[in-house]
């Protein structure tokens, strides 16, 4: 029981990720119907924010120290951040350890931007293009977003800490009565997982509770219709990508300190979190949340040592093998729709 | 002749003879000239160019033909490769067993792959495509690599060591040989400043690009290949008449594969080694964009791709800074050094940056490819309105 309990906590965290970047997948696709294969690089640059603003905030000022000496003999320099100047020590240290969380505040606006200057740009040119050059020409976007942060970042993963506060583990099992450290979980992989129940449940709320969101369910039922009523849907379909790129970009800013972010994230993502659309069902949101927590547990499942030992290997083929089970017993997913995205 | 039409011998013997001509055409500079570092004609390369020129060709029978855009063919080039290293190391370092083995592996492979993905078209399709590459990658990388049960060797990659049986060796040579012709012989002739170079291992690849070209070119022209225009052009249609579409389709994939799984093995029969990289998704975007740039649908554009692509990627790897500064060198120093910043992005290490943006832009203005194209200015300057027999008018993919 404890066991299980604790690949069920594991896999939370990547499910978490899965289900915000399946999330937004499913919204461009049901809203603008185009399949965005830069979906994953947006989730990389997103994490990318969070590395940006740990960099800006620890732009520092080099004094020499005469009164001590480095291991060379040389005076040591000391580096002090441009924010411990301006703030004053505490307040500045603090700014710099709170980099990851602030970097939310941040990444918003930087990838509401790029999802916007996306859809205007590019995608908007392809709704009338078969499925095909929209899926090679986000791929080839893809590309180009991944090689650019590569060539401004380098190769490899940067380590983005979380704030001191979340270092160290809670000790879930002590609650609901089990042992001491039989169940216990990174404090920062539960902020995660709670950040992401949020966004997931701001998203939904805001489709289900608005009239700007009651406007754009139309719109995914039948875009034609909502046109002829006087509603420039267009628009509002431009912001939704806006925010779909934006809740790709929340994943990957706090996803940074459970893995050092590197360039080639997004492709690592993407695939994943296709097979999650597909499985969760093209076009249907719940579904979505539901296939990213449920491969995400899958997988942790999957990577015990008990499990590994038995099929060797099966961690990493697990969630192909679900979608293709999935996809032969039941072609819609989940909890697909009828009618999107069949012949 | 060889059961083809006029139009069609003609560009079949086209192919055939710049191909057998490539060390003469992709040498035109002298080999001393500051131009020399574009000459293309040297073994490794033209040998690149015919090995992707099968793939893209074999790419094009699926994607081309029946509109079906497969993500994961570079799974079929990876393991037609580890299987010609198998027969080199179980057998000898024949490659006839190497390359008939990747081809039947393969076959069987992309038989397994094609039934299920198949059942599933349009976006579903290419999903599912990507999802098997990626999880053969993910296997070949590590699970098919443990010690119990090594198939694949893991990252570094599969290949021959002095320790393994090659049982039917005896006393032939000790690199990849045709019946005792090895790969890497190489004769150069030098006429005046220039060196052109024969490569045995070029020509062995070139021989089988021209059969793979010509089985490809009569699929093009029988009624299986006209079924599978069918398909694209409006499948639903195709099985309302009563026809069940799926055989064909599975014979188109079944095919590609098997033209990968070639390509793959002559890979392997070039340099006997085998990584997990070649299954990587960009090495199946790669060959995408090939089938894309030169025309889908196409005969020759697969193949144009295929040689733009390796000669640019080629070339562009080459550039760095100091080529760069010697280009430039003429001009004034600040306007020298801005564009060599400007450039230096964009080319050596930089290639993939390229590539992606050149992607985007064929996808964006040239959704016909380099044939295409070129019909369109011919057209301008004959004022002649004449469209290819190939490209179907707005293709449309089968969803």
């Amino acid at each position: 029981m404890d066991a299980f309990l604790l690949q069920v906590l594991n896999g939370l965290d990547k499910g978490s990720a899965y289900a915000l970047i399946a999330l937004g997948l499913t919204l461009i696709f049901g809203t603008l119907g185009v399949v965005n294969f830069a979906h994953g690089a947006l989730f990389m640059i997103g994490a990318f924010c969070a590395v940006t603003l740990q960099r800006i905030l620890n732009i520092s000022t080099v004094t020499l120290d005469p009164t001590k000496t480095n291991f060379l003999g040389n005076p040591l320099q000391v580096r002090t951040p441009l924010v411990e100047t301006w703030f004053g020590e505490a307040a500045g240290q603090a700014l710099i350890n709170w980099s990851v969380p602030l970097a939310i505040l941040f990444a918003i606006p930087i990838m509401l931007l790029i999802g916007y200057v996306m859809e205007r740009g590019l995608i908007r040119h392809f709704y009338k293009r078969p499925h095909a050059d929209q899926i090679l020409v986000t791929f080839g976007l893809a590309i180009v977003l991944q090689e650019i942060v590569k060539a401004f970042y380098g190769a490899n993963p940067i380590p983005t800490p979380a704030p001191d506060i979340f270092t160290g583990s809670f000790d879930f099992g002590v609650l609901i009565g089990f042992a001491e450290n039989v169940i216990i979980y990174p404090y920062w992989r539960l902020v995660y997982f709670a950040f992401s129940a949020l966004i997931i449940g701001m998203v939904f709320a805001f489709l289900q509770f608005t009239t700007f969101g009651m406007v754009v369910r139309a719109g995914m039922a039948d875009r034609e219709t909502v046109g002829l009523l006087g509603i420039n849907i267009d628009r509002r379909f431009t912001l939704m990508f806006g925010v779909a790129a934006a809740v790709a970009g929340l994943a990957g800013v706090m996803y940074t300190p459970i893995n050092p972010p590197n360039y080639h994230w997004g492709m690592d993502f993407l695939v994943l979190s296709f097979v999650v659309v597909v499985v969760g069902g093209m076009g249907s949101l719940p579904g979505a949340v539901l296939a990213g927590f449920l491969l995400g547990i899958l997988e942790s499942f999957a990577s015990t040592t008990w499990a590994t030992t038995t099929i060797p290997g099966i961690n990493q083929i697990i969630i192909y093998l679900v979608a293709i089970v999935i996809l032969l017993a039941r072609p819609r997913g989940l909890m697909g729709r009828k009618g999107v995205m069949e012949e | 002749m060889f059961g083809l039409d006029k139009a069609d011998t003609r560009t079949f013997l086209f192919v055939i003879a710049i191909t057998l001509l490539a060390p003469f055409i992709l040498n035109p500079f002298p080999t001393d000239s500051a131009l020399a570092q574009f000459n293309g004609g040297y073994p490794d390369l033209m040998q690149r160019f015919m090995i992707f020129g099968i793939f893209a060709v074999g790419f094009n029978i699926l994607f081309g033909l029946t509109g079906y855009l497969s993500f994961g063919h570079a799974a079929f080039l990876g393991v037609g490769s580890y299987a010609a290293v198998w027969m080199f190391k179980l057998l000898s370092f024949n490659i006839i067993p190497a390359i008939a083995l990747s081809i039947l592996v393969t076959g069987l492979f992309s038989l397994a792959i094609g039934y299920i993905c198949l059942r599933r078209s349009g976006i579903y399709f290419s999903i599912l495509t990507l999802a098997f590459a990626q999880m053969s990658f993910a296997m070949a990388y590590s699970v098919l690599s443990n010690p119990s049960f090594n198939l694949t060797n893991g990252e570094t990659g599969l290949q021959v060591y002095a320790s393994d049986p090659q049982y039917l060796k005896g006393s032939g040579p000790d690199i990849t040989h045709l019946f005792g012709l090895e790969m890497n012989a190489t004769k150069t002739l030098e006429v005046g400043a220039w060196a052109f170079q024969f490569n045995t291992g070029f020509y062995v690849c070139a021989f089988f690009m021209i059969v793979a070209f010509y089985i490809a070119m009569r699929i093009f022209r029988s009624p299986f290949g006209l079924m599978l225009r069918a398909i694209k052009t409006n499948q639903t249609r195709l099985n309302y008449t009563g026809l069940n579409s799926r055989p064909y389709t599975l014979a188109a994939f079944v095919i590609s594969g098997m033209y990968a799984g070639l390509a793959g093995g002559l890979l392997a029969a070039m340099d006997p080694l085998a990584g997990a990289e070649r299954m990587q998704w960009t090495a199946s975007g790669e060959v995408v964009l090939m089938t894309i740039l030169g025309g889908a649908g196409t005969l020759i554009g697969p193949l144009l791709g295929a040689g733009f692509i390796k000669y640019f990627e080629n070339i562009f790897s080459k550039i760095n800074d100091n080529v760069l500064h010697t280009w430039f060198s003429l001009m004034p120093e600040s306007i020298e050094n801005f564009l060599v910043t400007i450039i230096h992005p964009f080319v050596g290490k930089g290639w993939h940056l390229t590539l992606g943006l050149m992607f985007m832009l064929i996808v964006i203005f040239l959704p016909g490819g380099l044939v295409d194209g070129g019909t369109r200015i011919w057209n301008k300057i004959t004022g002649r309105n004449r469209t290819s027999p190939d490209v179907v008018a707005s293709p449309k993919p089968a969803e």
